[in-house]
């Protein structure tokens, strides 16, 4: 027998989550609106660029940093719905649904290996506001599309200057949660769970990388790699690894997840570049997310991504055909 | 059965099987495809088309085993079916990949194996389809009919590679239709083999 208990609340009472969620947000805006009147002609140029992407997010008030483009940016749905996160699922759609109860808080981070700080870290620690900033760029799939998503988050160079690496760290591996219960998809052996990922350090102290905590001035979404992902710009999306627990310094080259999975289609670098197929499809040409549609071809890749005036010099004298 | 019968049951699953064009088309006219509406129409037309594959091959076996023997008159049907999601398919891939341009078209079916091993079983299904009328039954002789259209047993060979080239760590899905073709295939050899040894 079916026994429905009797709604007592009427659905049109209850405050939506996103009301919710921003309950202080509200109530601190009430407040600096009344307090400052108009005030907010007094920002900064950059800060009221970034003030225009979310007027009600975590991240607000956070300027614009440097680096950014003023392509179109890809909007709030189709970043938040259309990701490859395969601890959520190997469907593009599956993230967002999958990772809806994921638990980021508290999240702490290991860092270990050839530093002198090594230890356990409270994420908390690395959130205080005025390290914070929006970067701006774009995105490119090794799956040839693209999107441009304003990130929140801090370069990568002050966190890291924070363990204090010594000499003998050449390389810093990075590696995801692994929690089954939590990331349903890591129950199937689709890769070599936890998902790892590295860059050379040199990369890694690139004023272009940040670690994201946000994007469009929110906390970052649990399918985007909440509460901590990579972002370097230049390689592609893969190598930005996602929910990240660990931070290893290491004299040795790491091998990424993927490149156990298929080293000869996948190598350490990832470097974004039109010139170098991947070996089942060319990378000559992206499709834009939510631009380039039916009825518009798609658009060249540039090398590095575009950011090759930033990060060309990282390269020199190496074979990109090769070292890919 | 009564013609009539036959003729309305056609009918039906003549607008069934259009249920998953005309559902593809109507998303991509209202914008409910997702981010990436080309990826998606892509994989939507050619999974249809390997779905297809599976249920005219299944046909014969289920009809040697329930002995239903009305099975056989939708076969073609289903048949044009595959080669009508294929061509969907392939026509995605000319357009909205590469917007007609022949040269990039032609490197790309010649240089990426997992699109060649997909055109070939496009045009592999090319001459069943052209060959499906009674009258090119005729033509043809029936003999020589059934030769052409034993064809229809490499296509799944092709269509499986062409997925499992395709996906980039999840081969769950091209492994089971994989595994449902060489059930069907084997059902043929197995029965073949038996029946002659009576």
């Amino acid at each position: 027998m079916l026994i429905k208990k009797p709604d007592d609340i009427v659905p049109s009472e209850i405050t939506d989550k996103k009301t919710y969620l921003n309950r202080r947000q509200f109530l601190q805006e009430a407040g600096l609106y009344a307090a400052a009147g108009a005030g907010s002609l007094l920002l900064p140029v950059s800060a009221q660029a970034a003030v225009t992407h979310n007027k009600n997010g975590l991240y607000k008030d956070i300027a614009t940093g440097p680096y950014a483009t003023n392509e179109k940016l890809t909007s709030y749905k189709d970043i938040t719905s259309y990701n490859n996160f395969y601890e959520f699922g190997t469907q593009k759609q599956a993230p967002k649904f999958m990772a809806e109860k994921f638990v980021t808080k508290p999240w702490s981070i290991t860092v270990e290996g050839e530093c002198d700080k090594s230890g356990v870290y409270n994420l908390e620690d690395f959130l205080k506001p005025a390290d914070l900033e929006e970067r701006i760029y774009r995105l490119r799939c090794v799956e040839a599309w693209s999107m441009v998503i304003p990130w929140i988050g801090f370069p990568l160079h002050t966190m890291l200057k924070k363990f204090q690496p010594n000499s003998k760290a050449k390389y810093v591996l990075f590696e995801t949660l692994h929690d089954p219960k939590q990331m349903p998809g890591q129950k199937r052996a689709v890769l070599d769970w936890p998902y790892v990922e590295g860059l050379r350090i040199d990369e890694a102290m690139h004023p272009l990388t940040i670690m994201a905590v946000g994007l469009y001035g929110e906390q970052l979404p649990n399918q985007n790699g909440a509460p901590l992902r990579l972002m370097a710009p230049w390689k592609y999306g893969f190598k930005n690894i996602k929910s990240i627990v660990k931070i290893h310094f290491t004299e040795k080259m790491p091998v990424s997840s993927w490149m156990k999975s298929a080293s000869s289609e996948y190598g350490f670098y990832a470097n974004v570049n039109p010139n170098v197929d991947h070996p089942r499809w060319s990378q000559a040409r992206e499709r834009r997310i939510g631009e380039d549609g039916f009825f518009s071809k798609k658009r060249k890749t540039l090398m590095f991504n575009g950011y090759g005036e930033q990060v060309a010099s990282l390269y020199n004298g190496m074979d990109l055909s090769k070292n890919f | 059965m009564a013609q009539k019968t036959i003729s309305l049951l056609k009918g039906i699953v003549f607008i069934v099987c259009l249920i998953p064009a005309v559902l593809l088309f109507y998303n991509a006219f209202t914008d409910n495809l997702g981010a990436n509406p080309v990826e998606e129409i892509t994989l939507e037309t050619g999974t249809w088309a390997l779905r297809f594959l599976v249920l005219t091959l299944v046909i014969t076996p289920l009809r040697k085993i329930s002995g239903w023997q009305l099975l056989i008159r939708f076969r073609r049907m289903l048949g044009l079916y595959v080669f009508f999601y294929a061509c969907l398919h392939f026509l995605t891939f000319i357009w909205f990949d590469h917007f007609f341009e022949l040269d990039e078209m032609i490197k790309d079916v010649v240089k990426r194996p997992f699109i060649t091993m997909g055109f070939t079983a496009f045009v592999l299904l090319i001459p069943l389809a052209v060959t499906s009328t009674n009258k090119m039954i005729k033509r043809l002789g029936g003999k020589r009919w059934q030769q052409l259209h034993r064809l229809i047993y490499i296509v799944p060979v092709f269509v499986v590679v062409h997925y499992l080239w395709k996906v980039k760590a999840d081969i769950q899905a091209p492994v089971i239709y994989g595994v449902i073709f060489a059930i069907l295939i084997f059902y043929r050899v197995w029965y073949r083999y038996s029946t002659r040894l009576k």
